[in-house]
């Protein structure tokens, strides 16, 4: 095969990408708190005493979890604005569907690490008088939290690739710039595949970092 | 007699159909030392978690010095809100088999954490009365280790501690040897006895026998759904006067010497 890669044309565009870059890691930030925060309360929620709390977890859960991300991304960008009197920016629209959809399986995640505690660590904090709120927060949650990360930072490293599913809607983020120097330029190989560098190049260290973070905490253990 | 510490009266408890004892009356004085024997499954231990209930008695009033916890109804079933339960447990210690310490703490850590986050105390005095209580079981120098460094007597000694912190004015221990190693046995009983000898309430759930003959002044048996025989030492575990007790006493002792 005798391809001339041309790698000039992509990065005379770098601003272009740059700009799209910069919209990924925004979209992910806002997703990344906003989804494991809102998987967390949902997580509480499930193991709520008030049936119609549970049940509206439960709900929440199965919904977001067995419906696909692009469907609800598209849904609340053109189908939300004619039930209801808002204005969905694509950004909105994007934050919605990932957040939404990360909370559902991160509170699966939550879940799993709260039950995983023993239930002697329970008994233990409620003898010397704790409130059921005080041990999830002094004695379950730590606990919890430092055996589920790796299943967290999956979670993590997901929503940073579902950003590119923004582009559905247009919004600027780093594939929809690549298609737009793709589409200028006529030269996709090229683009994405320095699409797919950069997102590797910007999740290999996080993913680093938290393997790091991993063993800090395992030492306590 | 003094008014008594702990009074329990009335109290029932079954799961499902099976009945694991009702009608239970107990009367706890200040320093008194009550060991709990009976076979397994008798119901020692869950008895010993209707006090700070752990377990929920279905019937029955339980009196911490003169106060009665939770609201009895008529119908004999008493109501613990929750804020009475946490005003309990604050009031009395309790000591698992399987020690329980919080391992993402350190020691000095567990210990501190209930004058922390129930009774709102500062990091500083928090921590100058934790290293109280460490010292107390022969722990300061492991203040600031982890609980998984430390052996199963040491871990059962930081739980004492942690017990201890809270100003407890009884204190329950649930088969507080049962788990450890039989050389890593002594050193917990020692402390035990030491707090026995310093004229602390406590009710004791063992089968250790010699030691509860030793330490205790009154052994409680534990059958056919209740107190089955009650008295001091030498009456319940020379003396017995009832078959069961006799019984039970032979099969344990069957491998003294």
């Amino acid at each position: 095969m005798n391809y001339n890669w041309d790698f000039a044309s992509v990065f005379d565009n770098w601003w272009a990408l740059a700009v799209g870059l910069q919209g990924t890691l925004r979209l992910f930030a806002v997703c990344l708190i906003l989804g494991m925060s809102l998987g967390l309360l949902v997580a509480l929620g499930r193991r709520a005493h008030a049936k119609p709390v549970r049940w509206a977890s439960t709900a929440f859960v199965e919904f977001f979890r067995n419906t696909p991300v692009l469907v609800q991304i598209l849904w609340f960008y053109y189908a939300l604005p004619i039930l209801l009197p808002v204005e969905i920016s694509p950004f909105m629209a994007a934050i919605l569907g990932i957040s939404l959809n990360s909370a559902a399986y991160s509170a699966e995640i939550f879940r799993g690490g709260i039950q995983s505690i023993e239930p002697g660590q329970w008994e233990a904090a409620r003898a010397i008088g704790m409130s059921g709120l005080q041990t999830m927060r002094r004695v379950v949650l730590p606990q919890a939290v430092r055996r589920i990360i790796p299943s967290l930072t999956n979670r993590g490293v997901e929503i940073f690739k579902m950003t590119t599913l923004a582009s559905v809607v247009a919004y600027v983020e780093l594939l929809q710039q690549g298609k737009l120097v793709a589409s200028l330029n006529f030269n996709p190989l090229e683009v994405y595949t320095v699409v797919a560098a950069l997102f590797l190049i910007i999740l290999y260290p996080i993913v680093r970092a938290t393997y790091g973070l991993e063993r800090r905490l395992a030492r306590s253990d | 007699m003094p008014d008594p510490i702990l009074r329990l009266s009335g109290l029932a408890k079954s799961f499902d159909t099976n009945t694991v004892f009702e009608d239970v009356d107990l009367d706890v004085a200040p320093g008194d030392r009550i060991a709990i024997l009976g076979a397994s499954g008798s119901g020692k231990s869950t008895l010993l978690r209707c006090v700070n209930l752990l377990e929920i008695p279905d019937a029955g009033r339980i009196e911490l010095n003169g106060d009665v916890v939770g609201n009895p109804e008529k119908s004999g079933r008493a109501r613990y809100p929750e804020r009475e339960l946490r005003e309990l447990r604050k009031r009395v210690g309790m000591v698992f088999q399987q020690f329980n310490l919080f391992p993402h703490m350190t020691v000095a850590g567990n210990v501190a954490e209930g004058l922390v986050t129930v009774l709102g105390q500062s990091s500083g005095p928090a921590r100058e009365r934790a290293l109280a209580e460490l010292d107390r079981v022969g722990l300061r120098d492991k203040a600031d280790t982890y609980p998984s460094r430390l052996s199963g007597g040491q871990k059962q000694r930081v739980a004492i501690a942690r017990a201890l912190a809270m100003d407890p004015e009884i204190m329950l221990f649930d088969e507080p040897t049962s788990a450890l190693d039989p050389a890593l046995v002594g050193e917990v009983l020692g402390v035990i006895e030491q707090l026995a000898n310093e004229g602390r309430t406590m009710l004791l759930v063992t089968h250790e026998i010699g030691f509860a003959y030793h330490v205790a002044n009154r052994i409680a048996f534990i059958a056919e759904g209740g107190i089955y025989e009650i008295g001091t030492p030498d009456e319940v575990l020379k003396n017995p006067r009832r078959e069961k007790t006799q019984k039970f006493l032979a099969e344990h002792r069957r491998f003294q010497f």
